[in-house]
């Protein structure tokens, strides 16, 4: 009652201001929190590998042979970066020209169909789970892969094509909010010289957004890594660099994926894995950091 | 003032979810005997609650008699999660779960000082057959057959007596206890994984790739066999639920449930009713298992067969 005496005298805004005040401080130490504690975690079961297992970390990065339940048990996760790198770059390559043709479309050239039905068709994309993205491609793209190439239809291909569906409502919603953005100025001005629409785009357009787009590419990447479940389904998960696109191979998720559930905590055959999540998660940092400097770019441009 | 109260209840919900994210609820489940008694506790003896996790391809059969369960005794709450044997066993060694479902040996997999705390309690047998894609020629492979193609000896089925066709492993990953069971009972030696063969750990994906992958080979327990696939017999046996009882047919495993020392009066009366007629007659059975009483032989944790 007390409280609502003082509202009467004026100061509402002064106890509003320290309630949000209040509330966001909380919400921000929660999350600095969460995130320090789960980095710490990662880090401390993925170094124990090294330091309590003393696994060579060289032996780990570049060995070329994964057989952790073995009499002589070999972690090389060579295999696992190379799949990961490979799928998620192709699937960035499937998707990055889509999306941007798809943006170009949405804002260009047909805006309000774009808006109204194409971009909300894309972005419902993005909720579809994993599960059911690794199972159409386990029943459409495997099987038609395994009838046109050699092969078992699993593989990098398979599991690029999954993952480009998955990437391309992120590079989409980028690429169309970096061309919504541009200056009207520009493109009027190409438009007075005489250019084309077509030379707008690829002249004014294309080149002024790049940095935004690589944005949105790189976030796709880093989107693409860390999928586990639609991969780890099509990818065929052979330990072992594969020899054509049509073959089995794995990456880090769908290592840590298999074998997560299936180890003891504190084995070595589950610090190993810990050692994967954190490959992952320091790549995650690396595509971060490339995301802010393309930033500060597209800033100074 | 109603603006506050908005904001501070949000706040509270924000602290009520993070809490639960972190309990991972061991303290409810940890001192079962002590929860709080409910309103209408006449028609129940037993209060409290009982956290189950671990193997995956247990969880169904734990799921179904611990609805039953909670049917016969409103006073108790049994969760059931899956994770994986070896995070089961993990979380009951450690005391975050009050039971620790698993397809091997505690021994396998956590070292030999916490094993020797947990208790095994053996509730089903799960026996597992090698599958072979539907077109494959072969009915009955040897034991050196099955070795040569799961070392990558033989590539190809002409070689065992069947069509000119590659051969397509459809492994599960090192670290599964399935394919721990069928290298250590149908194989006897553990295998590599080859390049190009294919791994995946749930039984549904590996009946999927079988049924669809031409040449391909893997291995099934014996629930998960139909049509869509083809059970190849073992040495001239088949895999079927008498052959498994009476020890003919070796490749078998026992279902555990590990508990941390002795159960207390809770986990012990649900583990009693896991081994009720109710249990093993009826969904032991439905879902492919085979029930303990069946069993003519016994098997310890280095594989030796006693009757």
């Amino acid at each position: 009652m007390a409280k609502s005496h003082d509202r009467q005298q004026g100061t509402p805004h002064i106890a509003e201001e320290w309630v949000g005040r209040i509330y966001t401080t909380i919400c921000i130490l929660f999350l600095i929190v969460s995130i320090f504690s789960l980095v710490y975690f990662v880090a401390s079961k993925g170094l124990s590998t090294f330091f309590v297992n003393h696994v060579n970390p060289l032996d780990l990065l570049t060995g070329l042979k994964w057989s952790p339940d073995a009499d002589i048990p070999l972690f090389g996760a060579l295999p696992f970066i190379v799949g990961s790198f490979s799928t998620s770059l192709l699937a960035a390559i499937i998707a990055a020209p889509l999306s941007f043709c798809a943006a170009v479309f949405m804002v260009e050239i047909a805006p309000n169909f774009g808006r109204k039905y194409l971009q909300p068709v894309i972005e419902l994309l993005a909720g579809i789970p994993s599960v059911v993205y690794g199972f159409v491609g386990l029943s459409v793209i495997v099987p038609l892969f395994r009838d046109w190439f050699p092969g078992q239809g699993v593989g990098i291909a398979a599991g690029a094509v999954v993952l480009s569906v998955m990437i391309l409502p992120i590079i989409t919603s980028i690429s169309t909010d970096a061309l919504a953005a541009l200056p009207k100025g520009l493109k009027e001005g190409s438009y007075a010289l005489g250019a084309t629409r077509w030379q707008t785009i690829y002249r004014i357009v294309l080149p002024t957004t790049l940095p935004a787009q690589l944005t949105g590419i790189v976030l796709g990447i880093a989107r693409a890594f860390g999928e586990a479940l639609a991969v780890q389904m099509v990818i065929g998960n052979a330990p072992h660099i594969p020899r054509s696109l049509f073959e089995s191979t794995s990456t880090l998720t769908s290592a840590i994926t298999l074998s997560m559930g299936n180890t003891a905590m504190n084995s070595i055959q589950n610090n190993v894995l810990w050692s994967l999540a954190m490959i992952l998660m320091l790549m995650t940092f690396v595509f971060v950091f490339i995301v802010r400097w393309l930033e500060r770019r597209s800033k100074l441009g | 003032m109603k603006k506050m109260f908005m904001l501070m209840s949000v706040v509270l919900l924000t602290f009520a979810l993070a809490a639960c994210g972190n309990n991972n609820s061991p303290k409810e489940s940890g001192n079962a005997s002590e929860a709080p008694s409910e309103t209408s506790s006449a028609s129940a003896e037993l209060k409290g609650s009982i956290l189950a996790t671990g193997s995956t391809a247990l969880q169904k059969l734990v799921e179904n008699a611990s609805g039953k369960f909670m049917d016969n005794n409103s006073g108790v709450a049994i969760q059931v999660q899956g994770g994986g044997s070896g995070a089961g066993l993990t979380q009951v060694s450690e005391g975050q779960s009050d039971i620790g479902n698993s397809d091997v040996f505690a021994e396998e997999k956590l070292d030999a000082a916490k094993a020797a705390e947990l208790v095994d309690h053996k509730v089903a047998v799960v026996s597992i057959a090698a599958v072979v894609n539907a077109d494959v020629n072969v009915d009955n492979l040897s034991k050196q057959q099955l070795i040569d193609i799961f070392t990558g000896k033989v590539k190809n089925w002409s070689e065992v007596g069947g069509n000119d066709q590659a051969i397509q492993i459809i492994n599960r990953p090192s670290s599964s206890g399935t394919r721990a069971t069928f290298e250590k009972f149908a194989l006897g030696t553990k295998t590599e994984d080859l390049q190009g063969s294919i791994q995946e750990d749930s039984s549904g994906t590996v009946k999927k790739y079988v049924s669809e992958t031409p040449g391909a080979i893997g291995y099934l327990a014996l629930s998960y066999l139909d049509d869509s696939i083809k059970a190849i017999k073992y040495d001239g046996v088949e895999a079927n639920v008498e052959n498994v009882a009476n020890g003919t047919y070796p490749v078998w495993a026992y279902e555990h449930m590990y508990t941390k020392g002795e159960p207390n009066e809770i986990v012990k009366a649900f583990l009693d009713f896991m081994m009720s007629d109710e249990i093993q007659s009826n969904d032991v059975v439905e879902l492919g298992y085979i029930p303990m009483s069946e069993m003519q032989v016994q098997r310890d944790v280095e594989g030796n067969i006693t009757k």
